[in-house]
């Protein structure tokens, strides 16, 4: 997983609150057996409508999501934060996010940044201004700053290490790969291997 | 729970717990981190495991211990011509997955066709890779089986699948524990299932929550392996952890001679170490639920959830029956889902398809009980009845016995092994409307099929239904009607 210091691009305005985990992406895509390639599936019903967000062309390319309150609510799919990330977005700005998508973002790199609700309308109304509006996150300073929007950022210390080291769940473990090494080198010889396979 | 102090007595569960934590979590202000646990066994099958190896491949890791994984293809393998390939492309997509998955990562697979390919649960306790006092995981919710020989099991996500494939360990919660004492003796034609169904009617859905459960008392001691695996299997149905029975002789006795089984002086050195595994004297459990087995009868669900249960020998509850809300408007729900009307006696009610199989249901030891019932009787013309062996391996043992023969003669399909009916992710579905008596271990609205509608009951309860055509205890098959005095 890269780790995120800072990153600057474009913002999209998504006036919604509420956007669950149905909205991101829809059950039917849960059958799939890859981890990634879900960039199509994301807002899949939403993308119909040739008015949505995201099929402006002034904001097709953007990085930053811009929401409103309460975003990721639903179930637990992982597969909410696969789409945004697959679709390019590096950053999900809200007042507030639910529970288990802000941790399923911060396992994959992506950065939930908690804004209080009127920089978010301040943010809103700038990148609905001037869509080419640079927008840029700093997690070492919990910034966010856009046009003449300067405004900071809540996020625990906690999820901020984690995504400023780049680690994901898997390498968290394995900064303990010496104790998990020395338990091996005690476990006892006579539990069962799978292999050689004997049968 | 699960403290250090070596003198506190401690439950079976704190007892393997303890002896698999690599790195102890932290208090963090009254909040404990999880334990870092090693993992013992981890079983894969074709479903949830496409991501984990994606997962792997992505960040260009391997997979820490392929000698201690091992997969098998069920949830979408065919029953029928598995020769041909899956006709649904989905399926045929995972199955092939996997089956280039364990390629690249060098993990043993038994495919459809080999002796050892069958119900994950069923083929690792077959294989004796499944052993007392080891960590065991599975990314599926009823790997709780595998409790049965006084192991920690758990179900876990695909992303603690790539976790493990990936370290070997898994970051867990402490949990609390519950004993479930079973006293007594269970009467004649009234099976572990009955004893399972029963708690989880008693406790709830969600009952167990939180909790591993250890079964307990002289009911469970009197259990053979298979029956204990039955109860340890639907744990998960009330929504625990994990499920547990202390080792005893009845288990070594299985375990001993199996492929992976330890001989020789470790076979001695390791059953000394299994008898440790004991809940102490002194020991407490977080909560006790204590059952009656002599009290038991046959049980059967009537509902859309595992909690939904009644004895054989009662009605269909009503709705004002519940005093809390929740269950009273759930009762309603299923009842119109099962198509059912209060006070209709269970013994009345009419099926069109027993399903005998499943993780829970699919052992030798259930195909056995229930040929003994069907052996030399005549199927109810309307009903029709699968039978579906846990593992090729179950099949074979089944066929060389004759039991085969005696569930054809009688008139029900034998089928080629795998998860089948239980799950109708393969071609065995039940019809909309369909009303099946099945011995898995789910009865959700369209688990078995989109409309169907599901009982669930013990190996004998199916037989004695598929005689009949009605739900039926193994009694009403058995004895000669009373004569009128
Ligand atoms: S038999 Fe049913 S419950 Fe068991 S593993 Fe297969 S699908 Fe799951």
């Amino acid at each position: 997983m890269e780790p995120f210091i800072t990153h600057t691009g474009t913002g999209v305005p998504l006036r919604q609150s509420n956007v669950d985990t149905d909205q991101i992406i829809p059950a039917v895509f849960l059958k799939r057996i890859t981890k990634t390639g879900f960039e199509d599936a994301l807002f899949y019903a939403w993308r119909k409508n040739p008015d949505f967000v995201l099929n402006q062309e002034a904001y097709k390319n953007g990085t930053v999501l811009v929401a409103g309150p309460d975003f990721g609510t639903g179930s637990s799919r992982e597969h909410a934060v696969w789409a945004l990330r697959d679709y390019g977005f590096k950053v999900v700005i809200s007042s507030r996010f639910a529970d288990i998508f802000y941790s399923n973002a911060a396992k994959q790199g992506l950065l939930a940044a908690k804004v209080a609700q009127p920089d978010v309308e301040l943010i809103w109304k700038e990148l609905e201004t001037d869509p080419t509006t640079e927008i840029s996150v700093d997690l070492e300073s919990r910034t966010v700053r856009c046009g003449t929007v300067d405004t900071t950022f809540d996020i625990d210390n906690y999820t901020r290490w984690r995504l400023m080291e780049g680690l994901d769940d898997i390498s968290l473990t394995l900064r303990q790969d010496e104790a998990i090494t020395a338990f091996e080198a005690h476990r006892p010889g006579l539990k069962p291997t799978t292999l050689p396979a004997k049968v | 729970m699960v403290e250090n102090a070596s003198d506190k007595p401690l439950t079976l569960a704190e007892k393997v717990w303890r002896d698999h934590v690599v790195v102890r979590g932290e208090d963090n202000e009254g909040q404990r981190s999880p334990d870092l646990l090693y993992i013992d066994l981890h079983l894969i099958h074709e479903v949830t495991s496409p991501q984990a190896f994606e997962g792997l491949r992505l960040a260009g890791r391997q997979v820490r211990r392929p000698d201690l994984t091992i997969a098998t293809e069920d949830h979408n393998t065919p029953t029928l011509e598995i020769h041909k390939p899956i006709a649904d492309p989905v399926s045929r997509i995972q199955v092939d997955t996997l089956r280039a998955n364990c390629e690249e990562f060098g993990i043993r697979l038994h495919s459809l066709g080999d002796a050892n390919q069958g119900i994950v649960h069923v083929v690792g306790p077959q294989l004796g890779l499944t052993q007392p006092g080891m960590t065991v995981v599975c990314g599926d919710s009823h790997t709780s089986t595998h409790g049965a020989f006084g192991s920690l099991a758990m179900g876990i996500g695909t992303s603690e699948v790539e976790h493990v494939l990936a370290t070997q360990t898994l970051s867990l919660k402490p949990f609390k524990t519950m004993a479930v004492t079973v006293n007594g003796t269970l009467r004649p034609g009234v099976s572990s299932k009955d004893i399972i169904l029963a708690v989880i009617a008693k406790i709830g859905t969600g009952g167990g929550q939180g909790y591993v459960l250890e079964y307990r008392g002289t009911a469970i001691e009197q259990l053979s392996m298979e029956a204990r695996m039955t109860i340890c299997n639907m744990s998960i149905e009330a929504g625990a952890r994990a499920g547990m029975v202390a080792p005893d002789e009845t288990t070594f006795d299985y375990v001993k001679g199996r492929p992976h089984a330890p001989t020789g002086a470790e076979w001695d050195s390791a059953v000394e170490y299994w008898r440790s595994l004991r809940t102490d004297a002194g020991a407490e459990f977080d909560a006790e639920v204590v059952i009656d087995a002599d009290q038991l009868e046959p049980f059967v669900t009537w509902g859309t959830n595992p909690g939904q249960g009644v004895s054989l020998s009662e009605s269909v509850p009503a709705p004002t029956d519940f005093d809390d809300p929740v269950d009273r408007e759930s009762a309603e729900r299923a009842l119109e889902y099962m198509d059912l009307q209060p006070g209709t006696p269970m013994k009345d009610i009419r099926v069109d398809t027993v399903f005998l199989g499943s993780c829970t249901n699919s052992r030798l030891e259930d195909l056995r009980s229930a040929a003994e019932i069907l052996r030399g009787r005549e199927k109810d013309p309307q009903v029709r009845m699968i039978v579906v062996p846990g593992s090729a391996q179950v099949r074979l043992e089944a066929e060389a016995e004759g039991l085969d023969q005696v569930f054809k003669d009688f008139g029900a399909e034998w089928r080629f092994a795998g998860c089948s009916m239980c799950l109708g992710m393969n071609p065995d579905q039940l019809a909309p409307g369909e009303r099946c008596a099945s011995t898995s271990n789910r009865n959700f609205e369209g688990r078995q099929g989109k409309g169907g509608r599901t009982h669930l009951v013990s190996p004998v309860v199916a037989a004695a239904t598929a005689i009949r055509g009605t739900l039926s205890a193994p009694a009403d098959v058995l004895l000669p009607e009373p004569t009128p005095a």
